[in-house]
C-alpha cells in the first residue's frame, strides 16, 4: 500500500483546504453579529433565528444541498437575483461551495459563540461603556478576548466541519475535478468502488487531522477548574 | 425515574412490534427502481399475502451492508455486476440470479423543444452544464462516458469544467430539475411516464452506443429457504410486474 499521494488527490486535499480556510473566515464575520444579536435580549424573533442557524444539524445533507441547488439555481430568487445583476450562477462554482459551507457551519459557529455572549452578561459591556468605548471597541478590547476560548472552537469547528462535509458539497459542487471536487467526495468514491487501500490513506489522514484538530481546541480551551487553578497560581 | 421507565417500556413496545412475522421479508432495492417496485410490492401483496418491505439506497452501499450480514432476502441491484460479485463471494443463493429489468439512457433537458431527434444539441449546442452520474459510481454515468466518447466529445466537455457530476443517478436529474445544468444523461425512467417524457424535450439515446444496462436481482445465501422471498422473485418476472416496469421507462 502506498502511502503517496497521487497528484488527483493532492489537487482535492488543496481544495478541502482553501474550502475550510474561506469557511472559516466567513462563518466568524457572519456568525459573531448573529450571536451577538440573539444573545442580547430574550425574545421570539431572537430565538427563531437562533433556531434557524441549527437548522443544517437537523436537515439531512443531501435535502439540504437539493434546497441550496434550487434557491441558488436559475429558477430560485437567488439565482435570479444573480442573473438580473449579470453575476455566475453559484453552483458548480467554488464560490458556490464555500457559501454552501459557510451555511452548515453557521451552528458550530453561533452556538458556542452565543452561550459564551450569554455567560458573561451585561457587566464588562456596561463597565465598558461608563468608561466611553463605543460598542465596537468594547467588542474588540473587552468581550473577545473574554470570549476567547469560545472564538477558537468556532474557529477550528467551521474549519475541520468543512473539512468533512460532504453531502451538501456535493451537491452544489458537481464534482468537478481542479473546481469543486473536495477531499470527502473523493474518499466517497473509493470507498463506493471498493478501492479500500486509498481510501485508507486519506481517511486515515483524515482521523489523525480530526483528531489533531479536538486536541487544540481542548489544549485551547482548559477546563474551567485548571484555568482558575493557573489563575490563582 | 417513573418516566424513564415508562420511556424505556415504549421503545422496547416499539422494537417486539418491529419483529417479522412469518411471511414478510426485507428487500434491499436499487433507488432508481423505487417507483416501479413500490407499485409491485403493492399488487404481490394483494395477489399473495405476503408482505415485502423495501428499502431503498445505492447499489454500492447495500452491497457493503449484504457483505456485513444485512437482513436483506433479495437484492434489486441497478447493474448486473455487484450481484455477480456477490455470488462469486457465495453470499447468494445459487442460480437465483436474473435480469429483472433494463434501464435506457435518455438526453433529457427541461426546456421545450430544446433536445432535438437525434440527439445532435450534445455536439452542438451552446449548453453551459451537462449532469452526468458519476461514471465510478453509477451504471448510467458509465454509459453516459460511452456515449461521450463515441461522439468523441468527451475530452472537450472534460476540459472546459462543463460537466457536472452526481454521486448518484437520482442526483443528476435533479442537476437538471433545478434548472443549473442544462442537459442530462440520465435514466429514461426517471422522466418518463405513460410512454412519453413527463416534461421539457429529451432523446432516447440509441442503445448501440453504450453497453446494455442490465438490472439484476438476486436472492442472498440467509433466504435461501424463504417462501416469500421465492414468491417475490417469481412475481417479478411474471407479466403483471412486466407490464409496471415497462410503463415506467424500462426495457425487458
Amino acid at each position: 500500500m502506498s502511502l503517496a499521494l497521487t497528484p488527483d488527490e493532492l489537487t482535492t486535499i488543496k481544495i478541502s483546504l482553501r474550502l475550510a480556510a474561506w469557511t472559516m473566515c466567513f462563518s466568524l464575520l457572519i456568525g459573531t453579529p448573529i450571536a451577538w444579536w440573539v444573545s442580547r435580549r430574550d425574545s421570539l424573533l431572537r430565538r427563531m433565528v437562533a433556531s434557524i442557524t441549527t437548522m443544517p444539524m437537523v436537515i439531512p445533507p443531501t435535502v439540504m444541498g437539493f434546497y441550496l441547488l434550487f434557491f441558488l439555481g436559475p429558477h430560485g430568487p437567488i439565482g435570479k437575483t444573480f442573473k438580473f445583476l449579470g453575476l455566475e450562477l453559484l453552483p458548480f462554482s467554488f464560490s458556490g461551495l464555500v457559501i454552501a459551507s459557510v451555511i452548515c457551519s453557521m451552528p458550530f459557529v453561533v452556538q458556542p459563540l452565543a452561550n459564551a455572549f450569554i455567560a458573561l452578561g451585561e457587566r464588562p459591556l456596561e463597565a465598558a461603556s461608563t468608561l466611553g468605548a463605543n460598542l465596537f471597541d468594547a467588542f474588540v478590547t473587552v468581550i473577545m478576548p473574554q470570549t476567547r476560548p469560545a472564538f477558537l472552537t468556532a474557529a477550528i469547528m467551521s474549519f475541520a466541519h468543512a473539512i468533512g462535509e460532504f453531502g451538501v458539497v456535493l451537491m452544489i459542487g458537481g464534482n468537478i475535478p481542479n473546481r469543486t471536487r473536495v477531499l470527502s467526495m473523493q474518499i466517497y468514491v473509493y470507498v463506493e468502488n471498493m478501492n479500500y487501500a486509498r481510501a485508507h490513506v486519506l481517511s486515515g489522514g483524515l482521523v489523525v487531522f480530526a483528531v489533531l484538530t479536538m486536541l487544540a481546541t481542548q489544549m485551547l480551551n482548559p477546563p474551567q477548574k485548571a484555568r482558575s487553578e493557573r489563575r490563582s497560581r | 425515574m417513573k418516566r424513564i421507565v415508562l420511556l424505556l417500556s415504549l421503545a422496547a413496545a416499539f422494537l417486539f412490534a418491529q419483529t417479522a412475522l412469518a411471511d414478510q421479508f426485507l428487500g434491499a432495492v436499487a433507488s432508481n427502481f423505487e417507483g416501479p417496485a413500490k407499485l409491485i410490492a403493492a399488487e404481490f401483496e394483494k395477489d399473495t399475502g405476503h408482505k415485502a418491505e423495501l428499502s431503498f439506497g445505492s447499489t454500492g452501499s447495500f452491497a457493503s451492508q449484504i457483505r456485513n450480514e444485512s437482513p436483506f432476502g433479495i437484492f434489486l441491484a441497478a447493474d448486473a455486476s455487484t450481484p455477480k460479485a456477490l455470488e462469486d463471494e457465495g453470499l447468494t443463493a445459487p442460480g437465483t440470479r436474473f435480469t429483472y429489468a433494463q434501464g435506457a439512457l435518455v438526453l433529457w433537458s427541461t426546456t421545450e423543444g430544446y433536445v432535438d431527434d437525434k440527439g445532435d444539441v450534445l455536439k452542438t449546442g451552446d449548453y453551459k452544464h451537462l449532469a452526468v452520474a458519476d461514471p465510478a459510481l453509477a451504471p448510467y454515468g458509465a454509459a453516459a462516458y460511452e456515449l461521450l466518447k463515441a461522439w468523441d466529445i468527451l475530452t472537450k466537455l472534460e476540459g472546459e469544467q462543463r460537466l457536472v457530476t452526481g454521486q448518484n443517478i437520482g442526483q443528476t436529474v435533479q442537476f437538471v430539475q433545478t434548472g443549473n445544468a442544462e442537459l442530462g444523461l440520465v435514466a429514461q425512467s426517471q422522466v418518463w411516464k405513460d410512454g412519453k417524457f413527463t416534461s421539457g424535450s429529451g432523446w432516447i439515446v440509441s442503445p448501440d452506443l453504450y453497453s446494455p444496462i442490465l438490472q439484476d436481482a438476486v436472492i442472498l445465501k440467509s433466504a435461501a429457504d424463504n417462501v416469500a422471498v421465492k414468491a417475490f422473485a417469481d412475481y417479478l418476472k411474471g407479466e403483471k410486474a412486466k407490464a409496471i416496469i415497462l410503463s415506467f421507462g424500462y426495457k425487458l
